[in-house]
């Protein structure tokens, strides 16, 4: 099953929509709740990261009996040091983003903790792409 | 000693209930407190009540994705309807502390300790 959901830079109101989506799916299929509620926190971080910084994104979703993969290409500043963006604590977020209790650093190491597989590539200046994988 | 509900809790620690009345039912896994969304996602436990002075929609996403038990919103802040209609649509309880931060989590660990 594939899906496709386009996300818009600087619309918080509507992040976690396609997180929340994608999870009721997870649920529908009887996916272990625990692998879902893992699933939940790596899509919503990934989908605030776009909102937060990107001009938009798109989310592909592919999935199958043994796992969920999830691509995230963005159109936006990029990351300059992907080392130091992965490390807790570490933001770039404006100061009215992380007033909203966002921004905290911790968006991208709880992808890492909650996926097996992430790669996260950025072409400064033009966008990021994160790719990530759970398996069932 | 049976676990309480939240509908218990509500009433015992003088909350209001602002939304999700159909799932007071729910017995609450302790409780956590961050105005940090990364922060609540990443070590929040599922069942959990959070604390909060947040009150932007983002909360109940966050709630609703990692299944807690409910958002106590703290020191009587000022909460849009649309959020509590969003919190409806997604089976969020939103309670309402009239009290700060301290003296709520203080109030909620009295009562939650040894019970759940």
């Amino acid at each position: 099953m594939q899906f496709e959901y386009e996300i818009e830079g600087g619309d918080f109101s509507s992040a976690g929509k396609a997180s929340s989506d994608i999870k009721k799916i997870l649920k529908q299929l009887n996916i272990d709740p625990q692998i879902v509620r893992k699933i939940a926190v790596a899509l919503y971080e990934a989908e605030v990261n776009v909102v937060a910084h990107a001009y938009k994104g798109v989310m592909r979703v592919d999935l199958d009996a043994q796992r969920i993969k999830i691509l995230l290409e963005d159109e936006g500043p990029g990351i300059e040091n992907i080392e130091r963006a992965m490390q807790e604590g570490f933001s770039t977020a404006s100061e009215e983003v992380r007033q909203m209790g966002f921004g905290a650093g911790m968006g991208l190491p709880n992808i890492k903790r909650n996926t097996d597989e992430m790669y996260l590539t950025s072409l400064p200046g033009k966008g990021t792409t994160l790719e990530m994988t759970v398996k069932f | 000693m049976e676990k309480p509900t939240l509908e218990n809790l509500t009433e015992d620690l003088g909350f209001a209930c602002l939304s999700g009345k159909t799932w007071l039912s729910r017995t609450p896994q302790s409780a956590y407190v961050s105005d940090l969304l990364s922060d609540v996602m990443g070590k929040a436990r599922n069942g959990m009540i959070w604390v909060t002075s947040q009150v932007h929609k983002n909360i109940v996403a966050v709630a609703s994705l990692k299944e807690l038990s409910a958002i106590v919103i703290v020191n009587e802040r000022p909460i849009e309807k649309e959020l509590l209609e969003q919190a409806e649509r997604e089976e969020v309880v939103v309670l309402a502390s009239n009290l700060p931060a301290f003296e709520t989590v203080g109030k909620l660990y009295n009562y939650l300790d040894g019970r759940c």
